[in-house]
């Protein structure tokens, strides 16, 4: 007799063509959400506020209830959806630009008035639906379509760091930084997942995760050259690391 | 007979918000609204409201966009410039047919202008305003006993059209304190199949606005304005006043339409007939009205606080058919009651 080892997720609705070009990242952490409300058999309680990206169309994917935010807003959006729905799961799900340039003044208030919502925010230091600008998270020196010379600090700053910036505010329960670049530190990314949403199931605060994942299209390299170049030039910057875990006994 | 109390116009908004059974309000401060969410911060406590001051118009606006998708009534206030910030999640509400109400207490501009009463938002509350083929339901109050009426008005409009509905008051009837009859409160809030609740039990529910194919997209606007046509046909509110015998009109609303008043009474006493129209919802306009009533006047003028908005839709109205003279004052200046008996003078 054999042993089902894998299925597809109930979450993900299983007969639509995804639009993610080969290799984005955003495949990967959509199925790692939906394997994880299947596991927390959460599907039919989670409510979505969908960001302006390539991920714009998440609730063409993941089968959940699905709100459609103006780009950037989703914090405020989904502060919306829990204030009236405070017994439901509210996530959002956001890129570095929604996340970080548009909507850092949405994103910074949620996470410091504490909203009992869970954040995926997946930093591929690039726009990428709009064709492959400057974000937030662009490296120094790498080459957008908005900066063709390499991203110049003196003009354009330093990358941001969203973890690091919400873990100056009091209210956030739960922030990690994980990455998709191999199959352990997918499963990591996994588990923060579900402790991401386990803490929403029992309504303890603002959780973020932050997602670490190339942008083969838009970065103009292949999946190897693309994994190897998060390695080399985003993990140094973005250190992967749980910045706050309220979960977790720090006098043990 | 119901006690009549004296009240704020923006207090008695805010009464009229709790008896409207909303009990999500988001916001921003900013002059001469602030008195909206200070009454609702104080009383929403005690019954189980959620006040959140937000962190600029924007979210407010965007927070009142997820608190309607999730079913509930919702609401916002603010004046003129804050206004501007909101218009984004306006458009987008308007898209995906997701019901709320706004007040727009007008201040002067443009820009940051002043904190005066103005009526310089007419184009941005009736004409868009934001992206997009939409239209917001505009409601303009005269007093504030229809501040407070068109408040209640408004959440029905909007939750029966799943349109946003617009208050559009202005500094001076937000500030001024009159008696008023409050109206009951609501026994029950509207049943609401397509809010966003989770999908258990059902088939997954989707509230957007965007539709990537072109024809997708052509027919949206298309059943939007099948949508505004219905609501041209069947909420149009206008006032008149001594208009039968009149051989002037003067088309006016909110704070211009009580300062007509005084002027068409020492008109009158003076033998020159004249009578007042007042659009009471700036959308839909009322314009066949406007366009009969100028059938038989010998010349319109129409007053705003402004530089001349309305006037343009009551010059469509009326088409070529009667001439159409403005009488417009900005920055928060109140129109002259001698200036206007003045004027309407000027015609014989």
């Amino acid at each position: 007799m054999s042993n089902k080892i894998y299925e597809f997720p109930k979450s993900i609705k299983k007969d639509v063509i995804p639009h993610y070009c080969g290799g984005c990242a955003h495949g990967v952490v959509h199925k790692l959400i939906g394997q994880v409300m299947d596991e927390l058999g959460i599907q039919g309680d989670v409510i979505l506020a969908a960001p302006v990206g390539c991920a714009v169309f998440a609730y063409r994917y993941l089968d959940i209830d699905g709100l459609e935010s103006p780009h950037g807003r989703a914090g405020a959006v989904a502060t919306g959806l829990k204030r009236a729905h405070p017994d439901k799961i509210v996530m959002t799900y956001q890129g570095d630009g929604d996340l970080l340039a548009i909507g850092a003044s949405e994103t910074l208030h949620a996470a410091n008035r504490g909203e009992g919502i869970v954040t995926f925010f997946v930093n591929n230091a690039i726009y990428g639906m709009t064709g492959g600008q400057m974000a937030p998270t662009t490296m120094p020196g790498q080459v957008s379509s908005t900066t063709p010379f390499g991203r110049k600090v003196e003009d354009a700053g330093y990358p941001m760091k969203g973890c690091e910036l919400l873990n100056t505010l009091e209210r956030p329960y739960y922030i990690e930084r994980c990455s998709t670049h191999d199959v352990k530190h997918i499963l990591k990314t996994k588990a923060a997942i579900k402790k991401a949403f386990e803490y929403q199931k029992e309504n303890k605060g603002y959780c973020l995760v932050e997602i670490l994942g190339i942008c083969t299209t838009n970065w103009g390299m292949g999946a190897v050259e693309s994994t190897e170049w998060l390695i080399k030039e985003m993990l140094p910057y973005f250190p992967l690391k749980v910045f706050r875990d309220k979960g977790v006994r720090t006098d043990a | 007979m119901k006690k009549k109390i004296l009240m704020r116009g923006n207090d008695a908004v805010a009464e009229a918000v709790i008896r409207a059974g909303c009990r999500h309000y988001y916001g921003y401060p900013i002059t001469p609204q602030n008195e909206i969410p200070e009454y609702l911060a104080q009383k929403f406590p005690e019954l189980g409201g959620t006040f959140v001051q937000a962190e600029s118009e924007i979210a407010a606006a965007c927070m009142v966009l997820g608190s309607s998708a999730a079913g509930v009534r919702t609401m916002t206030s603010t004046s003129s410039p804050g206004m501007t910030l909101k218009l984004e999640a306006i458009s987008y509400m308007s898209g995906a047919r997701l019901p709320c109400v706004i007040v727009n207490v007008m201040r002067g501009g443009p820009g940051l202008g002043n904190i005066a009463g103005s009526q310089s938002d007419y184009f941005q509350a009736t004409k868009g305003g934001a992206h997009g083929d939409y239209q917001s339901i505009v409601l303009a109050p005269e007093n504030v006993q229809e501040f407070a009426d068109q408040t209640m008005l408004a959440f029905d409009l909007s939750d029966k059209y799943r349109v946003v509905a617009m208050v559009l008051g202005d500094g001076y009837l937000g500030q001024m304190s009159e008696p008023v009859v409050l109206p009951d409160p609501v026994q029950s809030v509207p049943k609401k199949p397509w809010a966003l609740t989770g999908k258990k039990g059902r088939d997954q529910q989707v509230l957007a606005s965007l539709r990537l194919l072109p024809d997708a997209l052509g027919n949206h606007n298309i059943d939007l304005q099948n949508l505004y046509a219905e609501i041209t046909k069947a909420e149009v509110r206008f006032d008149s006043y001594m208009t039968e015998d009149a051989d002037y009109l003067i088309v006016a609303y909110g704070t211009c339409a009580r300062v007509s008043r005084t002027a068409i009474k020492a008109l009158r006493n003076s033998g020159i007939k004249v009578g007042l129209f007042r659009p009471i919802t700036l959308w839909p306009f009322p314009s066949a009205q406007i366009g009969e009533l100028a059938k038989k006047v010998k010349k319109i003028l129409t007053i705003e606080m402004c530089m001349g908005q309305m006037v343009q839709d009551v010059r469509l109205s009326v088409g070529c058919k009667t001439e159409v003279d403005l009488y417009g004052v900005a920055g928060g200046v109140i129109p002259d009651v001698d200036k206007i008996v003045e004027r309407i003078k000027s015609y014989e």
